[in-house]
């Protein structure tokens, strides 16, 4: 039964269809998977039992019109799962289980599909490299002691590993599009608006949006379909038609104009991903699309922008964990020395050390300073996208300035570790979409991605266009399973 | 003190200061839910049982604004002739109390729905304008009971969430009269617009007192002290003159006034230093990522504007052109909608030739007595206005004198009683023809000739006693 977990999500959807496969054949396989796959560090926690009996029901009375019917999928711990323990990779929130469901998991759930468990990730998804996870590291199955990216890592190394088929994660300053890149998988990055925030934990409200992970294109086009909804519920949602992303999926992308920013040829950078940008080039090119040199200004502004307006809003939306309501509380002699134990004790230092910017980017006497300025920047960065949308469709660009890193490599040093979201941050901070694809391997045999930024709701877009891309790259990820004995 | 002219002032061997005040109101708004949820607001129920997930911040939850409440703050503010902004924003102010879940409250601090405004106060010697700062919603807090348990606090969140509307003043008020006066027009005209029931004692209207002192005269304004959360008229009035006085004393010793917060300590009737300007709390207030900036078009403005029923000030006006009221019984009646109502139906029901003045001492004196002694709101009134109007025009008519009508009306009380039916059963009805009236009046002339002579000698006493024969003479009759 190995061959299943290999298969994408649109074979396996197929095969359900057509009864090749049951949903428990499905689900057994991915579970016995993952239960080989301990060493990965994927899941914070499993939910296979229910799963299986899920399996069970579905096979019992299959509905094969649903978008994935019997499919089994573990998510990213960030979603609320009704009745399954929900951490945010927290000691906080270590004894935390919902009694409602994320709208964007509700989403899924309707559609068929079943929950395998919840998957690692940054303490409350501030991190690059899965390693401010309260509950350890995350292994990349590319290397053992490799970071699979951050935050969305576990999701990253589950698809990549083969522990499911597909996942969902959230993306607040490249969350998705990094790990996707690392770990050689697709990971789109979704218009602020399109996915609802309902019962994700909040980290930057301005900024989190939650995304497909997946194996393939067409795979990540379907699921973006069953998870993007308007939602009342979410007050940021918003109205706009929504597409059937996997039907008009279309590799014919002939006479787009696609912009080639200058501002992303970073010092420092490998030439390695110089090198990938430019196959990336010829690849649209040979495709039919167009290419035109564009310029974004304000680019590096964003990385300085974000790291005060991400704080300062995690700062308050994390201010809920006080002890008082549910999660992890430290006794206290009184209500003051409760807050500070139970605050110092249940988070991580690097979610503390964002409280702290954040507390301070919007004290009185540095706000105008920090968190108005930071604003105004940020209006001009979702200026320069405006401007050249007037010309291109869509930007390419490298998704990281550098392939997967060692475990521990940049713990000690947050800015280069900050340093590793230049890419991806100013599409969240102009609320853009953008897809990380696989598009080669450095020296060491490590995935490297592009990024194809679009225009705001234009997901269909930045889709064909990977789509087309992904043939032409034909890209295959050197999964050896080392970490199964 | 002096009151002269009915100036406030506070006076000091040579000196006169003058005190003032601005308010800082927050009036709960009347609404089935709360701002950002749609959970219940009823006064009263069990702790906790009117809490949602965004209530009690859960992870994950989103506010989402009820748009009833936004309709009720533009209400108000157009009640208070106040500018409606047509884009506010919702800002968090960040602070960490055990019944704030979330760790911020929701409010509006740079961006208020509702700018600049006026109140006109009617004062006895003349009418004063008092200018509104804004107004902006906000989210109330929950309630920590501290009283339960020796060791523990218990929080209460069915009040989390609620929407509150801060109506600042500015700084124009001059005494703890024009303040009972301010208060009083306030509540007043939300409840003409049903924006806010008013009720200090349950909490839905309290205020943040802020006070100065300045030598009479002088145009800078002094230091000042925020009195906070004080939640009567009579504790304001209390506080202000406890607080005005402590600012005179130590100016007079040459001291200076330092800017802090204040409580009002009711037992001792002093006001206590809570925290000092330094230790004031940075809110680090910031537009909430999870809302979007609140705008309003014209229409929905318009829209509201047509639905305001006619407010006080218009309706004084309107008591005192059609019904020749004096200012005095116009303000009276209509300070409070329920009076106003009450008063108008009693008209309704009294009919052509009806005597307004006799209905207006009837309801300003006996009716309001009723009220007063049995602890009772006007829509409580245990006589109804159609009843009042037919005891009205009884007397009016003649049918039962002014005194009659007194022991008429405590009999109406038990029951809300038919009046005519009073006076049919228990024969009440006054002897009003003349001629009657001679002979029963000749009858007991000759029936005390001698006694009728003394008083006609000049033994002036026995007037009361024809007075008495007559009144049995006519009850014994009729």
């Amino acid at each position: 039964m190995s061959d299943i977990t290999k298969q994408s999500l649109t074979e396996l959807v197929e095969n359900i269809k057509n009864k090749k496969l049951s949903s428990v054949d499905i689900t057994k396989a991915f579970i016995e998977r993952s239960e080989k796959s301990k060493e990965l560090n994927a899941y914070i926690t499993e939910d296979f039992t229910s799963a299986l009996e899920k399996a069970k029901k579905f096979d019992q009375k299959p509905n094969l019109d649903l978008k994935l019917p019997g499919i089994p999928m573990a998510v990213k711990d960030l979603f609320c799962t009704k009745d399954v323990k929900t951490t945010a990779g927290s000691k906080i929130l270590n004894n935390f289980v919902p009694t409602y469901e994320s709208t964007v998991t509700e989403n899924i759930w309707r559609e068929g599909a079943i929950l395998l468990g919840k998957l690692n990730c940054d303490e409350f998804a501030m991190g690059s490299s899965n390693e401010t996870s309260f509950f350890g590291d995350v292994q990349n199955p590319i290397d053992k002691d490799l970071v699979p990216g951050g935050s969305s890592g576990g999701s990253a190394s589950a698809v990549a590993g083969q522990l499911t088929p597909i996942t969902i994660g959230t993306d607040t300053g490249g969350s998705i599009r990094q790990p996707a890149s690392f770990t050689g998988t697709v990971g789109l990055k979704p218009t602020y608006g399109s996915c609802s925030r309902y019962g994700i934990v909040a980290f930057a409200s301005s900024l989190d949006q939650a995304g497909p992970m997946a194996q393939n294109v067409k795979d990540c086009a379907l699921l973006q379909e069953v998870i993007s909804t308007y939602d009342s519920k979410d007050s940021t949602s918003i109205e706009f038609e929504r597409k059937q992303y996997s039907k008009e999926l279309t590799k014919n992308i002939k006479g787009k104009k696609i912009g080639i920013p200058k501002e992303y040829r970073v010092d420092g950078m490998p030439k390695e991903i110089e090198d990938l940008w430019q196959k990336g080039i010829q690849y649209v090119k040979e495709c039919g699309a167009e290419i035109i040199d564009i310029s974004l200004p304000h680019t590096s502004y964003a990385l300085p922008t974000y790291y005060i307006v991400a704080p300062a809003e995690a700062s308050s939306n994390l201010a809920r964990y006080d002890g008082v309501k549910y999660g992890f509380r430290a006794k206290g002699e009184n209500l003051i020395d409760m807050y500070e134990k139970t605050r110092s004790e249940g988070f991580g230092v690097e979610v503390q050390r964002r409280i702290m910017i954040g507390t301070y980017v919007l004290s009185s006497g540095y706000y105008d300073a920090y968190y108005l300025k930071a604003q105004k920047v940020r209006k001009l960065i979702k200026n320069d996208f405006d401007d050249v949308y007037k010309k291109v469709d869509a930007i390419l660009t490298p998704s990281t300035p550098s392939s997967a890193f060692k475990i521990g490599e940049k713990t000690n040093d947050p800015v280069s570790m900050y340093l590793n979201d230049i890419f991806t941050v100013p599409v969240n901070l102009a609320g853009l979409p953008g897809i990380s694809i696989p598009a080669g391997h450095d020296s060491k045999g490590y995935p490297l991605g592009l990024q194809i930024i679009g225009k705001a709701f234009d997901e269909q877009n930045i889709l064909n266009i990977a789509y087309a891309m992904e043939e032409k790259i034909n890209f295959k990820n050197k999964i050896t399973d080392w970490w199964i004995k | 003190m002096s009151k002269k002219d009915s100036e406030y002032l506070i006076n000091r061997k040579d000196n006169q200061y003058e005190v003032v005040i601005g308010l800082e109101v927050h009036a709960q708004v009347l609404s089935e839910s709360k701002l950002f949820s749609t959970s219940a607001t009823k006064f009263g129920a069990e702790p906790n049982t009117q809490v949602s997930l965004v209530d009690a911040a859960f992870p994950g939850m989103l506010p989402v604004i009820n748009e009833f409440c936004v309709k009720q703050a533009i209400k108000t503010g157009i009640g208070l002739n106040a500018k409606i902004n047509r884009r506010s924003v919702f800002d968090r102010k960040n602070y960490f109390y055990a019944d704030l879940p979330q760790g911020y409250q929701i409010s509006q601090f740079k961006d208020p729905i509702v700018g600049e405004g006026k109140v006109i106060l009617d004062m006895p010697n003349g009418q004063k304008e008092v200018g509104i700062e804004r107004l902006h919603l906000e989210q109330d807090a929950g309630k920590s009971i501290h009283d339960l348990d020796p060791q523990n606090t218990f929080v209460d969140l069915n009040r989390s969430g609620v929407a509150l509307m801060e109506i600042v003043s500015k700084p124009d008020l001059r005494s703890p009269d024009e303040v009972n006066a301010y208060i009083k027009k306030l509540r007043s005209i939300m409840r003409y617009l049903g924006t806010c029931d008013g009720n200090m004692q349950e909490g839905s209207l309290r205020a943040d007192v802020n006070v100065s002192v300045r030598p009479k005269g002088s145009k800078k304004f002094g230091t000042r002290c925020e009195i906070k959360n004080v939640n009567s008229i009579k504790f304001m009035q209390m506080a202000i003159e406890y607080e005005a006085n402590r600012q005179v004393n130590l100016i007079e010793e040459g001291k200076t006034i330092d800017q802090e917060t204040r409580l009002f300590d009711t037992r001792k009737n002093e006001t206590r230093s809570m925290r000092s300007k330094e230790d004031a709390h940075d809110y680090r207030y910031f537009p909430d990522p999870d809302l979007l900036p609140l705008e309003v078009s014209e229409k929905f403005i318009e829209e509201l504007k047509n639905d305001i029923p006619e407010l006080p000030d218009d309706k004084k006006k309107r008591f005192i052109e059609e019904f020749k009221l004096s200012p005095y019984e116009a303000n009276i009646l209509v300070s409070d909608i329920d009076t106003a109502n009450y008063f108008e139906e009693v008209l309704a029901k009294m009919g052509k030739n009806k005597d307004i003045k006799l209905a207006v001492n009837w309801i300003t004196g006996e009716l309001f007595a009723l009220l007063n002694t049995k602890g009772l709101e006007i829509s409580q009134s245990p006589v109804s206005a159609k009843n009042f109007a037919i005891l009205i025009n009884l007397i009016k008519n003649g049918t039962i004198s002014g005194k009659i009508a007194k022991t008429v009306f405590e009999l109406m009380i038990d029951g809300d009683k038919d009046p005519q039916k009073i006076v049919e059963e228990k024969g009440l009805k006054q002897q009003s023809d003349p001629k009657a009236l001679e002979a029963l009046i000749d009858k007991i002339i000759n029936d005390n000739r001698e006694k009728a002579i003394e008083y006609k000698q000049g033994k002036e006493k026995l007037f009361g006693f024809f007075c008495w024969s007559s009144n049995e003479g006519i009850r014994w009759k009729s």
